[in-house]
């Protein structure tokens, strides 16, 4: 089975949740023996798998003809001069096995055009989430169509949006069959629904073969919202990557108790129930000192509420972390929250107890069906969810049950449970095909 | 009137220029809470005063100590913060020996004012006299005489700040000339505290000022460009009555705020040229216009005015829930700073007093918002909060370590009371604002 997948992020360059969804999904599908050929936007060379570099790849306009030495079986135009500029990608290694982990070994050898032709083109993308979005997602379904064009494969698989475009145009080069995993969707990010982004999506819903969601909350939303018939959609919860046992880090103790908030700061993570629950806490508790960690659009609006309440000493902002200033949150926290107005996983509050946090989540999180023994709120019920944090941080019992019981739970929440699923929806979709 | 006119048909002009430099904090991020590093960022607060010491204080000095050369009529004053003091000391001494230089001349007046250009005046007499002590006996350190006449920071004023400072001997202090407590009266007088004592009140004229600190160079100006002999006709067309006339500026102006390539520097130049040589214009030192000039009235400032911004209050520094909720954890920390018994730790807060670190996380907009803007080295004011917020939180910490050997078997006195009931010094002053 050979697999054409399509993300925007990927370890260690994430912003969020879909990198390390991919990052996990990946290396277990290919544990099991599946091929996959892994588009990003952007590589950077230091990831832990062998990534195919959608800035490298070269559009000849008119034809969007990739161009590769390797794929020396492609008729090369000949008005086309081959120079050959190494791209600097290796054959990745995971750790001793790495012939049983090959994705594929992509060692492309970018070509570019002569000064006459003029016309072929590279897309250097950022990678990111910037103000070029909706044009690097276009582009990105250039470079897809190249791909589709001159590799082959069994299936098509599409993470988010953002790559719903290039799912979409690679199926219509290839006739493969399509999946896209649901991961998000629009209704989940923003309070203003984009119609731009909402019209990508249900384009890509409707044109897919069948469609991953990361929760039954997620199914729901696609059928409610989206109209898409419940049978198209199959439920694969996410997993977690185990964890080295890792060396206890330094890190700032404030206070008697720290409680953490990581996300992006928007209204989808509910930034400020958090707030108003942390001050019902401090009424109690006042040395509890609170870590926002992120960052988003609903930043400035934070601060400026926790200022009005006087409480500016008492919380942190930390900003965007990276990957081993996580670890450090992690270890110095006593308690997870994530109120989540919508949240259709919630990757964090797993990597929170696979750190020994106990975590509060809020029933609207795709997590809380995995998870029947976490401590789950209303997002809205900001008494209910400070109650539940002093009792947390209040009764050592009550947080080694919910430590100890978590870590339990978390045994069957593997991405290997997840790749099974996915595998077998590949070689059915590839046998109707 | 007519009589005073015959009495002294010469009119009183007085210069104050304001040195100023805060000890800027460098980036501190979350994870540096707690080891134990500085907070300020000397190699940047050394450049930017080598920079401005380029182009502004050393041929500024160079100029003053000149004309006064030629013209012993000529008059200066100068308020030069302690943080500035400092830094020149530090990082170059060669400007402080001219102010020295200019000291010697006699025809140069130092002001006092707090040692960290601090807003302690508006929460804690006695915070405030400590640092008015410091910064006189800086003053007389360096230039050999005390001050005895006051400007608070950023010309923050009220009818009780007048009590402080003629409490603490002090003969007379600025305060800005605006319309609201002139009420159609001539700012161009010498004033007199309601009822401290016989504290001399010394208005600035703003608009003439303004002319040469703020419009300069501002091509859109009407008046612009500004000559010497149309600021001198300005001068000379008010009513004879007007004995006295305070312009009050950044030293900056000349060669900084207003570069050099504007003629600023030649504009002073010929200014003080022309008005030593001006038959009816003298130049006085600020406690000359007070033992040469009658009071007539009083004026009474209720609520507190400053310099800064076009509402001319406290808003530049406290107008928003982010510079109040962080003025009052700093001041919350005054009690355990003092308690540990660690001069350098006392010095530390004091330097986070100082009022430039509230007023880069002001979030005017419009033109008021471009000159906060001008002055931060944050790319936003949330930016400057955060930043901020660190540092209080690491110098907790540090409280909290230097506490610790005093009360071991107790619990920690650092304990804040509840929030809620937290007596809030800052709110007592938001009504002003």
């Amino acid at each position: 089975m050979k697999v054409l997948m399509f993300g925007w992020e990927f370890p260690p360059h994430i912003s969020g949740g879909l990198g390390t969804a991919c990052y996990g999904l990946t290396k277990a599908l290919v544990n099991r023996g599946t091929q996959i050929l892994f588009v990003v936007p952007r590589a950077f060379g230091d990831e832990e798998m062998n990534l195919i570099d959608a800035s490298e790849i070269l559009i000849s306009e008119p034809d969007k003809m990739v161009l590769t030495n390797l794929n020396a079986h492609i008729d090369t135009p000949a008005r086309l001069e081959v120079i050959g500029v190494p791209s600097g990608i290796k054959p990745y290694t995971f750790g001793s096995q790495s012939q049983l982990y090959a994705i594929e070994n992509w060692s492309y050898e970018i070509q570019s055009a002569t000064q006459e032709i003029g016309k072929a083109k590279k897309y250097k993308f950022s990678g990111t989430y910037g103000s070029q979005l909706l044009e690097e997602v276009i582009s990105y379904s250039e470079v897809a169509v190249a791909l589709a064009k001159h590799h082959s494969f069994d299936v098509i698989h599409a993470h988010d949006w953002l790559t719903y475009q290039a799912g979409i145009k690679a199926k219509e080069v290839s006739g493969k069959p399509l999946v896209m995993h649901v991961h998000a969707t629009e209704f989940d990010r923003a309070a203003q629904i984009d119609p731009q982004v909402y019209a990508i999506e249900r384009e890509g819903f409707e044109k897919a073969d069948r469609i991953v969601a990361v929760s039954d909350r997620t199914k729901r939303i696609l059928v409610s919202r989206y109209g898409i018939p419940q049978e198209k959609i199959s439920v694969v919860h996410n997993g977690i990557v185990a964890k080295k046992k890792q060396a206890a880090v330094s890190a700032p103790r404030l206070g008697k108790k720290i409680v953490s908030f990581l996300g992006r700061i928007t209204y989808q993570k509910g930034p400020h129930y958090f707030v108003e629950a942390a001050r019902k806490v401090l009424l109690h508790l006042p040395d509890v000192h609170f870590v926002m960690a992120g960052s988003g659009d609903l930043l400035p609006a934070v601060i400026e509420r926790v200022a009005q309440l006087r409480l500016s000493s008492r919380f942190h902002f930390t900003g965007f972390l990276k990957g081993s200033q996580v670890d450090k949150i992690w270890s110095m926290s006593d308690l997870y929250v994530m109120p989540s107005v919508s949240e259709p996983f919630g990757l964090a509050s797993l990597e929170a107890i696979q750190s020994g946090v106990p975590v509060i989540i809020s029933k609207q999180s795709g997590v809380a069906e995995v998870m029947p023994h976490a401590i789950a709120v209303n997002f809205w019920e900001v008494d209910r969810l400070a109650n539940a944090m002093l009792h947390v941080l209040r009764r050592p019992s009550l947080s080694n049950t919910l430590r100890k019981n978590s870590k339990q739970s978390l045994k069957q929440i593997t991405w290997e449970t997840a790749a099974i699923k996915i595998n077998h929806l590949y070689h059915e979709l590839a046998s109707k095909n | 009137m007519s009589s005073l006119q015959r009495i002294n048909p010469m009119r009183s002009l007085n210069l104050y220029f304001q040195v100023h430099q805060p000890r800027r904090l460098r980036g501190l991020s979350f994870f540096d809470i707690g080891k134990n590093e500085t907070y300020f960022d000397d190699a940047l607060n050394e450049r930017i005063i080598c920079e401005v010491a380029r182009r502004c204080y050393w041929p500024a000095n160079l100029l003053l100590l000149k004309l006064i050369q030629r013209y012993p009529q000529v008059r200066i004053t100068f308020s030069i913060s302690g943080s500035a003091l400092e830094q020149l000391e530090k990082f170059c001494p060669a400007v402080l020996e001219s102010f020295r230089m200019l000291a010697s001349t006699k025809s140069v007046e130092f002001l006092g004012e707090t040692y960290y250009h601090s807003l302690c005046s508006l929460v804690d007499p006695l915070e405030f006299a400590d640092q008015v002590t410091k910064h006189s006996d800086a003053i007389e350190r360096l230039f050999g005489v005390k001050p005895t006449v006051f400007r608070n920071t950023e010309l923050i004023y009220s009818d009780h700040l007048g009590e402080l400072v003629q409490q603490l001997g002090f003969k007379g202090v600025y305060l800005d000339g605006i319309q609201k407590i002139l009420r159609q009266r001539s700012p161009n007088r010498l004033y007199a505290h309601p009822y401290a004592g016989d504290l001399k009140l010394l208005l600035r004229n703003y608009r003439l000022s303004d002319d040469i600190a703020f419009r300069f160079s501002d091509m859109s100006w009407e008046e612009h460009p500004l000559t010497v002999s149309k600021f001198l006709y300005w001068i000379e067309q008010y009513p004879s009555h007007d004995q006295l006339i305070n312009l009050g500026m950044d030293y900056e102006t000349f060669g900084e705020h207003q570069k050099s390539e504007t003629g600023v520097l030649r504009f002073l130049d010929d200014l003080l040229t022309a008005i030593a040589r001006h038959k009816k214009i003298e130049m006085v030192t600020a406690s000359e216009a007070i033992q040469r000039l009658a009071t007539e009235e009083c004026i009474s400032v209720p609520t507190h005015i400053s310099w800064a911004d076009r509402e001319r209050n406290l808003s530049a520094w406290l107008g928003n829930d982010m510079q109040r909720d962080a003025f009052r954890s700093m001041n919350k920390l005054k009690k355990d700073v003092i308690d540990t018994g660690r001069p350098s730790l006392l010095n530390t807060w004091r330097h986070l007093q100082t009022s430039d670190h509230f007023y880069y996380m002001s979030t005017k907009k419009h033109d008021d918002g471009k000159v906060h803007e001008y002055f931060s080295h944050y790319s936003s004011p949330y930016e400057a909060f955060m930043n901020y917020m660190n540092a209080i939180a690491d110098l907790e910490h540090k409280i909290l370590k230097a506490q610790k050997p005093l009360e071991k078997n107790q619990p920690s006195q650092h304990v804040v009371k509840e929030i809620s009931a937290m007596n809030n010094i800052v709110e007592k002053f938001s009504h002003l604002i």
